[in-house]
């Protein structure tokens, strides 16, 4: 693993050479307190000091609308695949974001390789950065996912005086030397870094998970009749919020456009989620989950159970961003999983 | 700029089909016989499904209900439900679809070979039931006994009054049926299916049992099948559920952690039993 440092003084021509290169999206202020991936035009907007953001960057690999195929329709019937991607540089994904990215690219390469989002995904650099401030919300030592080893192809940790990077991918080194001729990382420098990196769990410690990672699935086969998700169900608006800022969740539905010249039109997916009361209803009327609190418990096994059994790593990597958007204040997955625990 | 690139790569792209004959089954039912425009064969196995596409409609999941030992074409039998299925009712022959698929696990037709076959069908769910009765038939030789038991709401709702007529007077299978309530007109026996399992003897152990219907019809159907001793990874159902994809994607057809695009939608008892919300 290659270390290199940018000064802080000369990290803004960096970013500002990567955006005279390509379209790059980082981290900016979007009302006081408020963060979002957004367009960069200049450095001065980006924003690395940030807790967590609205949305996470999936939406730059699973957008919430996409075309997936074009077609005519009426006398002669055609269609072809479309698969849009640009280049595009994403600077300031945390750690847990980086998990998250990585999960949904085994998803949707396992089985059937999906090839709209592969394009978007390997279209993209992603420069992390190590997490400075934890949101309130956010219970990443429990999720494993305060710090990574992989899924970036630069990372950087703030140490002061600038930035130590990580190289994570042949191209993040190509692109370090193209754009930031770093300098080598002194060993001052790579102990600070390690010291910093050891800490960041630790931002995480009022917020924790009482069942230890890998017992959670246990947890929740135990308590898949517990009486909580009714009560939760009682407040929950079913407004699928919990599944829209999600990092993890990738589930979409799919619909027709046709134009106003009823021949041409377009096949497209955009985002649903599993709280919403008609995810799982098919045409004759059945809806296999009816009850919102069925509904509730699908996305906390989803997030706790499923994707571990499959994957072995959670569904959930603990940004909590659920628990923030939730309106009722019911979508906590620290409340849920420790109540589960606690059996009330 | 967005650049847009063409390529033959996606999941999601249909293939091109023509419908070729055309059959009111009921009211609600309608028979699409189609080939694929690239002349090949469907080549599925008896229980899986396609995705029908209708451009500037949607597309819709639907069994397919022949048999792959009918060569050239392959035939849907579509109840009128939906905005695609209703569409799909309206097509005349000539009429071009996309097609994708086939899709998930049909039914474990080498598993069935030498043993007698309980086929126990509920309304429409003797669409996809049918792929599986029309190949035992096609390979006779290949099964042990073939009973079919066939129940409808009314005897207006029965499908392919051609080949129940012929399972009637067949000597290759034993066929029971059965109307939930009848018109007046109907001979036959009266009641929910449930009522024809008294009426036959089986070998359990020898005997599988295959059972497609509505919902509500499962747990009923499969409780007497286990109450006449067949075991219950000799059960074997199809499952209905959301469908969008059909390649494991979009997360509708989800059983707790069981895609049933992709792991179903056929399935033995004994594997979804203690799935909290399969039956």
């Amino acid at each position: 693993m290659t270390l290199g440092t940018i000064e802080k003084k000369i990290f803004p021509s960096f970013i500002e050479s990567l955006i005279r290169e390509r379209e790059v999206v980082g981290v900016q202020e979007k009302v006081e307190g408020k963060y979002e991936f957004a367009p960069l035009e200049s450095a001065t907007q980006l924003c690395l000091e940030y807790d967590v953001t609205i949305l996470p960057p999936k939406k730059y690999f699973l957008p919430p609308r996409e075309t997936l195929l074009r077609f005519k329709t009426g006398k002669t019937v055609s269609c072809e695949p479309v698969l849009e991607s640009r280049p595009l540089i994403i600077i300031g994904v945390h750690p847990y974001d980086l998990k998250a990215i990585a999960q949904l690219d085994r998803i949707f390469a396992e089985g059937n390789l999906d090839e709209h989002y592969r394009k978007r995904r390997q279209d993209t650099m992603i420069i992390g950065v190590d997490i400075r401030r934890a949101s309130p919300f956010a219970f990443c030592k429990s999720m494993n996912s305060a710090t990574v080893q992989e899924g970036f192809d630069l990372l950087l940790t703030d140490i002061g005086e600038g930035y130590v990077v990580t190289v994570g991918t042949p191209p993040g080194q190509k692109l370090l030397e193209k754009h930031a001729p770093a300098r080598a990382a002194t060993e001052k420098e790579i102990a600070k870094r390690h010291e910093i990196q050891e800490k960041i769990p630790y931002l995480f410690s009022l917020n924790t998970v009482t069942t230890p990672y890998d017992e959670l699935p246990k947890l929740l086969a135990q308590q898949e009749e517990s009486k909580l998700f009714e009560e939760l169900a009682e407040k929950c608006f079913g407004c699928g919020t919990c599944n829209l800022v999600c990092p993890t969740c990738y589930c979409f539905d799919v619909e027709d456009d046709l134009a106003l010249n009823l021949t041409d039109g377009e096949r497209f997916r955009f985002w649903d989620g599993c709280l919403l009361d008609g995810f799982a209803k098919v045409a004759t009327g059945e809806n296999f989950r009816e009850d919102r609190a069925e509904r509730i418990r699908h996305r906390l096994f989803r997030k706790g159970k499923y994707i571990y059994e499959k994957y072995g790593e959670h569904g959930c990597v603990g940004c909590g961003r659920c628990a923030s958007a939730c309106l009722p204040d019911i979508a906590n997955p620290v409340d849920i999983f420790n109540r589960l625990k606690e059996g009330k | 700029m967005t650049a847009v690139e063409v390529q033959q790569t996606s999941l999601y792209l249909p293939s091109l089909a023509e419908i070729v004959r055309t059959e009111q089954l009921t009211k609600m039912e309608k028979l699409l016989e189609i080939k694929l425009k690239s002349g090949q064969d469907l080549g599925h196995q008896p229980g899986q499904f396609v995705e029908v596409s209708l451009f500037g409609i949607g597309e819709a999941p639907i069994s397919v209900s022949s048999s792959p030992t009918k060569k050239g074409s392959f035939e849907l039998a579509v109840r009128a439900v939906g905005n695609v299925t209703k569409a799909l009712h309206r097509l005349e022959p000539g009429a071009l679809v996309g097609i994708r698929g086939p899709f998930g696990k049909g039914f474990p037709v080498e598993e069935l070979k030498g043993k007698d076959i309980l086929f126990v069908a509920g309304g429409i769910g003797l669409v996809p039931l049918r792929s599986l009765i029309n190949y035992v038939l096609d390979r006779r030789s290949d099964f042990g006994r073939v009973l079919v038991l066939f129940g409808a709401k009314t005897p207006a709702e029965q499908l392919f009054l051609k080949e129940l007529a012929q399972w009637r007077e067949s000597k290759n299978m034993e066929y029971w049926e059965t109307v939930d309530r009848t018109d007046g007109q109907w001979q036959g026996n009266v009641g929910v299916i449930t009522t024809l399992f008294p009426k036959i003897t089986i070998d359990p152990q020898k005997t599988v049992a295959v059972i497609v219907g509505p919902p509500i019809m499962y747990r009923f159907a499969i409780l007497e099948a286990q109450v006449k001793g067949i075991p219950d990874d000799q059960i074997i159902v199809s499952l209905e559920r959301r469908m969008k994809c059909g390649v494991g994607k979009c997360g509708h057809c989800q059983i707790n952690q069981v895609y049933v695009c992709q792991d179903g939608p056929v399935f033995n008892y004994a594997q979804i039993k203690d799935l909290k919300e399969a039956i």
